[in-house]
């Protein structure tokens, strides 16, 4: 019951859940933003209309997506001062000026040009119109960076001095803060693992549409362009990883020993499949492990003595005071593994896939098809996939689509939650960071609120995907094919109707 | 002029530009059970500020950005002081993007009826709201030595705060029928014109009574010439919307915007959010503001960021200058098969 009404429980609940359901969206805008407009580039320079229809296809999910995003993260910025007041005050001379440079450069720059894109389809000349999209994407990304440092710099805060007579952590090397190793590495996994998760909401929709026969031409180009993004971004996600996971052994030892469920250093330490423990005994009481993975993703060694829960305990309690500076193991534990257990399904899936579907001058003749028929799943060199097994892989690959959404959330819940009990590492705990002077009942209101109103906005969103998922890519009109020459477009007909969007 | 003075007027600058930007959307907004008659009216003026209002909104994220940089204690104070306002604007603002992006996206007329429904409450209730919010600011709240706010809600909502509210909201509705009139051709346009009158004097009446207040009580020379001038342009305003320069009109009346900001920034100058338990324990910019390090870092971003983000948002506005009326809407695009 203590636990239960401590301040902080609720205002960390609060951060969770508005925290978790923004970055449902933010990965989808960051990745189809670049996707789209690889799309709309190829349009501009094929003028092949499948990719026009793909790019208008695309689009219009990426904004119902953005949508979401943008008005999630209005929260995100404002949260920080509504629940976590002393945590602002503390941190705000160091952790405020990258969300400011955030809004400043880049949100600026992608609300304004999204706004260009949704209405300039009739307003812009074709290269542009196509511009804009690419700002907008430039503007994801560089939001992205800014974010993702700020949040480094709570993992493992360089650049800053702690003025003790204000009572505050102060700037000291602003560039420090944005280009130290941590965020580096964050903005290097995050980014690959938002490329993961675009490219397997593409296959997904495309193995959709490609399952029941329909709208062949663009969905196999959307089918490839999201199988070569996966396997990619895939790759990238796992190499990232694991620099990331090295950067944290040495940062944050607790969070990795946590990972693990590894409650005693040891040399040569396993990396454990499954794990069942006691947290009161300190140990695990079931166990499948294959030995020193561990210690290689630590230190690239097989052999390297890796500290365990109950050391790092020991050195943080010499080292800041007594308490218990163990993040809760089970959430910790397999978080992690669902992280990469999801998000390296995906990839497997993605892999699985280009191989399958690969080139035509790959595949012998009677195994051909033509642009608009859906392609055979080949397996060996000679023999496709039986019905069943056709079937079933393009089962799978809808499913896709939602791996890497559950794997980017128990990402952040596991870096987020293995960081406790510290807010900002070694420097705030979080139990200081609340607001003191809102009460408990406001805090419950606020959250209540937010999560009755993002789950009636989560089903209108996922109702209004499904529609326009399922009504496919748009036939193309006359003024599609002929965008203008001029800025503002041309003045042929004045009172003609004008491409709308609202 | 220490940098903490510089800071100031920045965050005053975004919170000028917020008001004046988002000041007409949310007008706008207002506008769409004020002024249209018809689905075609109500999508005309949605698509007026279609293209920009998501970039008038950032103004807002910037401000609100730059204050937790450049004044830790001041965001802080603020947002957890003003919680329940706060959370209703974010409600408001959370529901009034998803509205606009969704609205045309289904062609049911029930479907559009109720996001243009939530367009009209969730532009009034902010507009309101910030105008509640700034009365605060500017007279102060009960603030205690640890910076903290220890007042209640309904501390918020004494009278000179809650005319504060009816001020934006005025001067909101008016800015946006302006605006409109400015945007639009036709019958719409003539309407806007009438209503843009009506809400002018209404925020005469209510503006001046609210400057005048903030000015007797502590106001200076320098908030004295900014209330004349807000007035003055504000009535420069009417008299060019009577005159059918809307041009005119819309300029002047985002100049009685920016004049009415300036002068309750003034009046609040040195202070950010006063104390009304003790003077000592106000927020002022010296006691509030970050290190001289951050703002250095803050005022070169800021520097370079805002004149390009002017450029580029002023080109936006330039790409679609054109008016639009009823006539611009196609019969299926209103019912909602759009692109």
């Amino acid at each position: 019951m203590d636990l239960a009404l401590a301040p902080e429980t609720l205002a960390r609940w609060q951060f969770g859940i508005t925290t978790v359901y923004h970055f449902l969206f933010v990965p989808l805008t960051i990745s189809l933003a670049a996707l789209t407009a690889g799309l709309e580039t190829a349009w501009v320079r094929t003028e092949k209309e499948k990719y026009l229809r793909a790019t208008k296809f695309w689009g219009k999910l990426f904004l119902i997506n953005i949508a979401m995003g943008v008005v999630t993260g209005i929260v995100q910025e404002f949260q920080f001062g509504m629940n976590w007041s002393d945590y602002s005050r503390f941190v705000g001379d160091v952790f405020g000026a990258p969300l400011a440079f955030e809004a400043l450069i880049a949100f600026f720059f992608e609300s304004t040009f999204i706004g260009l894109w949704i209405f300039g389809w009739d307003k812009l000349p074709k290269k542009l119109h196509l511009a804009c999209i690419w700002m907008v994407s430039i503007g994801t990304i560089l939001s992205a960076y800014f974010i993702l440092a700020a949040n480094s710099w709570m993992q493992h805060p360089v650049g800053y001095r702690i003025n003790n007579a204000k009572g505050r952590a102060e700037l000291t090397d602003f560039w420090h803060v944005l280009t130290q190793n941590t965020a580096l590495t964050q903005a290097f996994h995050t980014l690959t693992a938002s490329f993961l998760t675009g490219g397997a909401f593409m296959v997904g929709i495309a193995a959709y549409h490609l399952r029941r026969k329909k709208h062949v031409t663009v969905m196999k180009t959307s089918l490839r362009l999201g199988l070569v993004t996966v396997v990619i971004a895939g790759l990238l996600t796992a190499v990232s990883g694991d620099l990331l996971g090295k950067v944290m052994f040495k940062q944050q030892p607790m969070k990795m020993a946590a990972a693990e469920a590894l409650w005693d250093g040891q040399d040569s330490a396993p990396f454990s499949i499954f794990a069942y423990g006691d947290v009161s005994k300190g140990h695990n009481s079931v166990e499948l492990s294959v030995p020193g993975v561990l210690s290689f993703l630590a230190d690239d060694d097989f052999g390297s003595y890796v500290p365990g829960i109950n050391d790092t305990n020991k050195a943080e309690q010499q080292q800041y005071g007594p308490g218990d500076y163990r993040p809760i193991i089970p959430v910790t534990f397999w978080g992690f593994r669902w992280m990469i257990g999801f998000g390296m399904a995906s990839f497997a899936l993605g892999l699985a896939g280009l191989w399958l579907t690969r080139k035509k001058c790959l595949l012998p003749p009677h195994l051909r098809v033509g642009e608009d028929e859906v392609p055979h799943l080949v397996l060996f060199r000679n023999k496709a996939l039986g019905p069943v097994l056709t079937t079933w892989y393009w089962r799978i690959a809808i499913g896709t689509l939602g791996f890497p959404l559950i794997a980017n959330s128990w990402g952040w819940i596991f870096t987020e939650m293995g960081r406790q009990p510290w807010v900002v590492y070694g420097v705030l705990r979080t139990r200081d960071a609340v607001s003191p002077g809102v009460s408990q009942g406001e805090v419950i209101t606020s959250m209540t609120v937010f999560t009755l109103l993002y789950a009636i906005l989560a089903v209108i969103e996922v109702k209004l995907l499904a529609k326009y998922v399922k009504a496919g890519p748009p036939e193309l009109t006359e003024s599609d094919l002929h965008p203008p020459t001029r800025i503002g477009g041309d003045s042929r007909d004045a009172d003609k109707p004008m491409a709308f969007s609202y | 002029m220490q940098l903490h003075d510089v800071w100031f007027v920045l965050i005053a600058v975004l919170w000028t530009g917020y008001f004046f930007l988002e000041g007409f959307d949310f007008g706008v907004g207002i506008l769409t059970k004020l002024l249209a008659r018809n689905r075609p009216e109500r999508r005309v003026l949605i698509n007026t500020i279609g293209p920009v209002w998501d970039g008038n909104e950032v103004w807002l994220l910037s401000a609100g950005g730059a204050t937790f940089a450049a004044f830790p204690e001041w965001y802080a104070t603020l947002f957890s002081g003003f919680y329940l306002p706060l959370l209703a604007i974010l409600v408001c603002l959370i529901v009034r993007g998803v509205a606009f992006e969704y609205r045309a996206k289904r062609p049911e007329e029930s479907w559009q009826r109720n996001w243009e429904t939530a367009i009209f409450w969730t532009s009034l209730i902010p507009a309101f709201l910030w105008g509640v919010a700034f009365g605060n600011i500017v007279r102060g709240v009960k603030i205690d030595r640890h910076l903290e706010y220890v007042g209640n809600i309904w501390d918020l909502l004494n009278p000179f705060a809650l005319l504060g509210g009816l001020v934006t909201l005025a001067l909101f509705t008016f800015h946006g029928a302006v605006f409109t009139a400015l945007k639009t051709v036709g019958d719409i346009r003539r309407r806007a014109r009438r209503l843009a009158l009506v809400a002018g004097l209404v925020t005469a009446v209510v503006a001046l009574l609210f400057l005048g207040w903030a000015q007797v009580e502590q106001g200076d020379g320098k908030s004295l010439v900014a209330l004349v001038v807000a007035v003055g342009a504000l009535v420069a305003a009417l008299m060019a919307n009577q005159a059918g320069r809307e041009g005119w009109a819309f300029a002047l009346s985002g100049v009685t915007i920016v004049a009415a900001v300036a002068m309750l920034f003034l009046t609040l100058f040195p202070n950010v959010m006063p104390s009304t338990l003790n003077a000592e324990w106000s927020l002022t910019v010296s006691n509030a503001s970050s290190s001289p390090y951050t703002l250095k870092i803050m005022t070169w971003c800021a520097a370079i960021a805002t004149p390009i983000v002017m450029l580029y948002q002023g080109w936006t506005y330039w790409v679609f200058r054109k008016r639009i009326g009823t006539q611009h809407i196609a019969a299926d695009a209103a019912a909602g098969a759009v692109h």
